[in-house]
Formats: C-alpha cells, sequence, structure tokens
C-alpha cells in the first residue's frame, strides 16, 4: 500500500533542491538564510519520524529564528524576461494550459480508478490519503508534460518552483505551524475554557439568542482558533446540544450542518486561517498581507447573518 | 483561565506585525506553560504535532509546474485571452469560475483547482485581463484588489460547496462528534442541510462580484 511516506520523501528531495540551489544563489543576499529555512523542511519531510519529539521541536525553533530574526531574502533563479514570456505565449497558445488543465485530470484519474485499485485485498493507495496521494502524482506527471510539449530546460521546475517557494517564504510553513498550535491549545485546554465563558456568560432564554448565540460564537471561536473543526465540538456541545436540541427541540442535523458553515464564515475572516487567507496573499505577491481577508469580510458578514435566519426559520 | 493568555498572545503578536512564526511558537509557550507544562514538554508537543501535520505543507509539490509554465507565458497568455474575449467582464469571469468551484467541490473534488495551481496561473491574470480591456493598463491598487478578489471567491467557492459531499472531513467530523453525544444522523441530512447556505453564499456573492464589475470600470470613467 502506498501511503504518504512515500510523499514525504518527494518532498524532501524537491526541498532539498530549494535548499541546495538557494545556496548557490548568489544574486540573493540572504542565500544562506533560504538555504537553512527550506533544508529544515527538507529535513522534517526526510527524517521527521526518526528525530523524535524534541528534535521535530528544534526544527520548529529553528525555522521561526530564521524567519522571525529577517534570515529569509528572495531568491533570483535566471527566468525568461516579460518580452520572452509574451513571445513563447504567442508561440505556444493555448498550448499552455495543457499542463494546467492535467494537474486536475490526474487527480480525478487517482481518485475515480486508482482509489479503488486493490491487489489482493490490500488497497493500492492508502485510502485516508486517496486525494493527497493524487495530487503528489498529478504535480510530478504535470511537470513532465509541461518540460516535454513546452521543451523547457530540465532544470526549470526546481529553479522556477524555488523562485514560487521564495516568493511565499515563511508563510509557506504558518499552516503546519498553526495546526501543530491548535494541538497545544487542545493540551492546555484552551478550548473549554472559552466555551465555559461563552455559556456562563451569554444569554440564551430565547429560540433566537441562543441561535445567534452558536452561530456567532461558531463564528468567533473559529477566528481564535483559525480552524472551524476546533471550534465545532466545543460550542455545540456547549450551547448547540444543551439549549438549542434540549430546551428547544430543534433539528440536530440543521443544526449542525448550518453552525459548521457559520464557522467557515469565520475562517474568511482570520489570519489565523493562514493556508487560506495568508498564503494566497504572498502568493499573488499582494503588498497587503491581509488583502484576500478584506475582500472576503463584505461576503462573509452577511452570509453569517443569513445563516442565523435559516437556521431559525429551518431547524425548529 | 490562564491558558487563555495563548490566545492573547496571538492576537496581540499578530496585532504589532511581528513574525507570524514567532508568534505563533511564542503562543504555544505561553499556553502551555500557562497551563503547567514545563518548557521541554510544550517544545515535545508542539514538535510532535508538527510532524504529524506535515501532509498540509505537501501542497507546494504543485509550485514546480506552475513555475514551469509561468516560465513559458501562460499568465500572459491568460491575459490576453481575455483581451480577445472583450464581452467578458471581470464579474462573469469570477461568477462563473465560483459556479464551477462550488459545484466540484460539492462532488468532493477539492484539489482540482486553489491558490497555486489556477488563482495565480490563469484566473487572476484572466481576471486582470478582463479589466485591462475595458481600462487599458490596471493601477496597482485595482491590480490588488483583482487579484484579492479572485482568491477570495476560489475559498468561497470551496467552503460554500464541500459541505454537500457527503465524505468530506467535516461531515465525518460532526457524525463522529454527534455519535459520542448519543445522536445518530446519517451523513446524507448533513450534506443537503448545507445546501441552503450553499445558495445564499453564492447568491451575495454574485451580487458583490456584479458590483465590484461596475467600480472598476466606473473608474475608468472619472
Amino acid at each position: 500500500m502506498i501511503g504518504l511516506s512515500v510523499v514525504y520523501v518527494v518532498a524532501g528531495v524537491v526541498f532539498s533542491a530549494f535548499a541546495v540551489l538557494s545556496a548557490l544563489d548568489r544574486n540573493n543576499p540572504k542565500r544562506l538564510g533560504n538555504a537553512a529555512f527550506w533544508a529544515l523542511v527538507a529535513t522534517s519531510f526526510l527524517a521527521g519520524n526518526r528525530l523524535g519529539d524534541v528534535g521535530n521541536g528544534v526544527i520548529v525553533l529553528g525555522l521561526a529564528a530564521i524567519a522571525g530574526l529577517g534570515g529569509l531574502g528572495r531568491g533570483r533563479p535566471a527566468t525568461t524576461s516579460a518580452d520572452e514570456r509574451t513571445a513563447s505565449a504567442r508561440r505556444f497558445g493555448n498550448k499552455l494550459f495543457i499542463p494546467a488543465l492535467t494537474l486536475p485530470l490526474v487527480v480525478v484519474f487517482g481518485v475515480l480508478v486508482l482509489k479503488p485499485l486493490e491487489f489482493g485485498g490490500v488497497p493500492l493507495l492508502d485510502p485516508k490519503q486517496a486525494t493527497l496521494l493524487s495530487l503528489s502524482l498529478a504535480a510530478v506527471v504535470a511537470t513532465g508534460v509541461g518540460l516535454i510539449l513546452l521543451r523547457q530546460p530540465l532544470m526549470s521546475p526546481l529553479q522556477e518552483g524555488r523562485r514560487l517557494m521564495d516568493t511565499v517564504g515563511w508563510a509557506a510553513l504558518l499552516p503546519q505551524m498553526l495546526a501543530a498550535l491548535g494541538a497545544v491549545f487542545a493540551l492546555a485546554g484552551v478550548g473549554e475554557t472559552i466555551g465555559q465563558l461563552v455559556t456562563a456568560y451569554l444569554p440564551m432564554d430565547a429560540r433566537l439568542t441562543a441561535v445567534a448565540v452558536y452561530c456567532l460564537g461558531m463564528a468567533a471561536f473559529t477566528m481564535i482558533m483559525g480552524n472551524a473543526f476546533a471550534a465545532f465540538p466545543v460550542m455545540t456541545a456547549g450551547v448547540a446540544l444543551p439549549i438549542l436540541v434540549g430546551k428547544f427541540g430543534g433539528d440536530p442535523a440543521v443544526i449542525a450542518s448550518i453552525g459548521m458553515l457559520s464557522g467557515f464564515c469565520g475562517t474568511l475572516m482570520t489570519p489565523l486561517a493562514a493556508n487560506f487567507n495568508l498564503v494566497p496573499a504572498a502568493l499573488l505577491e499582494l503588498p497587503d498581507r491581509y488583502a484576500v481577508i478584506r475582500a472576503q469580510i463584505p461576503t462573509a458578514i452577511p452570509l453569517l447573518l443569513a445563516n442565523v435566519v435559516l437556521m431559525y426559520v429551518l431547524a425548529f | 483561565m490562564l491558558s487563555l493568555l495563548g490566545v492573547a498572545t496571538v492576537v496581540v503578536g499578530f496585532a504589532i506585525g511581528l513574525n507570524p512564526l514567532l508568534v505563533v511558537v511564542g503562543a504555544a509557550f505561553v499556553a502551555g506553560l500557562a497551563a503547567g507544562l514545563s518548557p521541554i514538554e510544550v517544545l515535545a508537543a508542539f514538535g510532535k504535532a508538527f510532524n504529524e501535520n506535515r501532509y498540509i505543507s505537501v501542497a507546494f509539490l504543485t509550485l514546480p509546474m506552475i513555475g514551469v509554465v509561468e516560465r513559458a507565458g501562460i499568465q500572459e497568455q491568460a491575459r490576453t485571452l481575455m483581451l480577445r474575449l472583450r464581452g467578458v467582464s471581470v464579474g462573469s469571469l469570477l461568477v462563473v469560475y465560483l459556479l464551477f468551484r462550488q459545484g466540484t467541490a460539492a462532488l468532493g473534488l477539492i484539489s482540482i483547482a486553489g491558490h497555486a495551481q489556477s488563482i495565480r496561473p490563469i484566473i487572476a491574470p484572466m481576471a486582470e485581463g478582463a479589466v485591462e480591456a475595458y481600462v487599458g493598463p490596471l493601477h496597482p491598487r485595482t491590480r490588488q484588489e483583482v487579484r484579492a478578489m479572485s482568491a477570495a471567491t476560489d475559498n468561497i467557492g470551496v467552503f460554500f460547496g464541500e459541505d454537500i459531499f457527503v465524505a468530506m472531513g467535516s461531515i465525518l467530523l460532526m457524525v463522529g462528534f454527534l455519535a459520542t453525544a448519543g445522536i445518530t444522523i446519517d451523513p446524507i441530512h448533513l450534506s443537503l442541510w448545507s445546501i441552503p447556505t450553499a445558495i445564499v453564499a453564492f447568491a451575495i456573492h454574485t451580487v458583490r462580484l456584479l458590483l465590484f464589475d461596475r467600480r472598476t470600470r466606473r473608474r475608468l470613467a472619472e
């Protein structure tokens, strides 16, 4: 059975290449910082399971120290100029989209065809990780298609990949770091404490206020934790089950679904949901780190209020 | 109660603009120490969770392919395509993308698109091209707004489409949690009750995209 360990080796090799190429990049005055940063990421992917918990903690400290002390620069691998790209676009035309479309096609192929495959009762892909495995396979296949179809240099995937990786910079590791922070918060009982505060101090005598407390609480708690999955158990056990279901007799299916989606409205408004909000801002080279959040808030707030109304109308 | 200092650390750290990686590590130590763990225990807990969450960073494996097609001019081609299709405005382009993203997410196909693999190389340059077709070269502020709106549209499409798919992680989490509370629910009911919010989300964001369209075009007249 093919599991995530294979993908981690591939990722480790790619990040090792980023580290080596960074170290050799004389156009980047902070090349050693970049090299060390991506080397730590590579080490985590290649040897994370053998380093022990404290060893992985030391990697985390190293990453935070390099990023926090401003040790990351932006690599400037030789790439094509704007004019060369325009000329190349004219030459290849819509063929340019083929590698980018190969990616989703291989993902779908992986999920629909490879995932159900079994050999002697053992599945080919770890069923829990089938999507991520398919995405990694798709990334490799689509890179190959791009290299051949667009006749690009053999080193270009690694050099151009490094260019994009440096564009994202430290923000690339933030989602994984925040997930780890969530685990430490859970250990410290942060969720339960907030849940107790909400239920102890907010009025929930009337059905409408109770619905509002649950929906708005899901959004607010998600904004604090960066993740609706962390907010859901606490808010649902604290407010939804005892009050909305127990006292007012609401339909748990309606309450749970719309409650979770209220949490998603919070996800749209918090920098702690870094992979959705901060990584794309870095990837799109936006000078305002919070530009994506600012674009989402005017959709998130009316939708959150709509969720309160929907739950009030549909659940009872 | 003291563990809430960890949350406060995050809020203050982000507010005063410290490097977020430092803020996160700092918050972990504040919360852990406040809860009575030793520094080594916090470091070990953080390291363990970091290692277990490596799958999150695997998504960057798509960047080499994106870099290759960018080198060959995919952004320029996406822009040219929209300059040629003069009738398609930025609003209608993003509404179609929103519908595509919500629809495919509802079928469970989340990884077929995203910020790295579709927004940066294709959708954002197309959206910029669509505005350029009306107003000519973009003001940097307009360019930033167009890019941010493209990324926002991707998020909103996925968030309010994915829960319609029965086997989505969040649906399974809800089923599992309610089961521990003694409530048995068929996942299909959770999926179906996600549809009203999905429709409202599409309506609200569509209206916003059309208003955005008018605003960017009015700027031309000024």
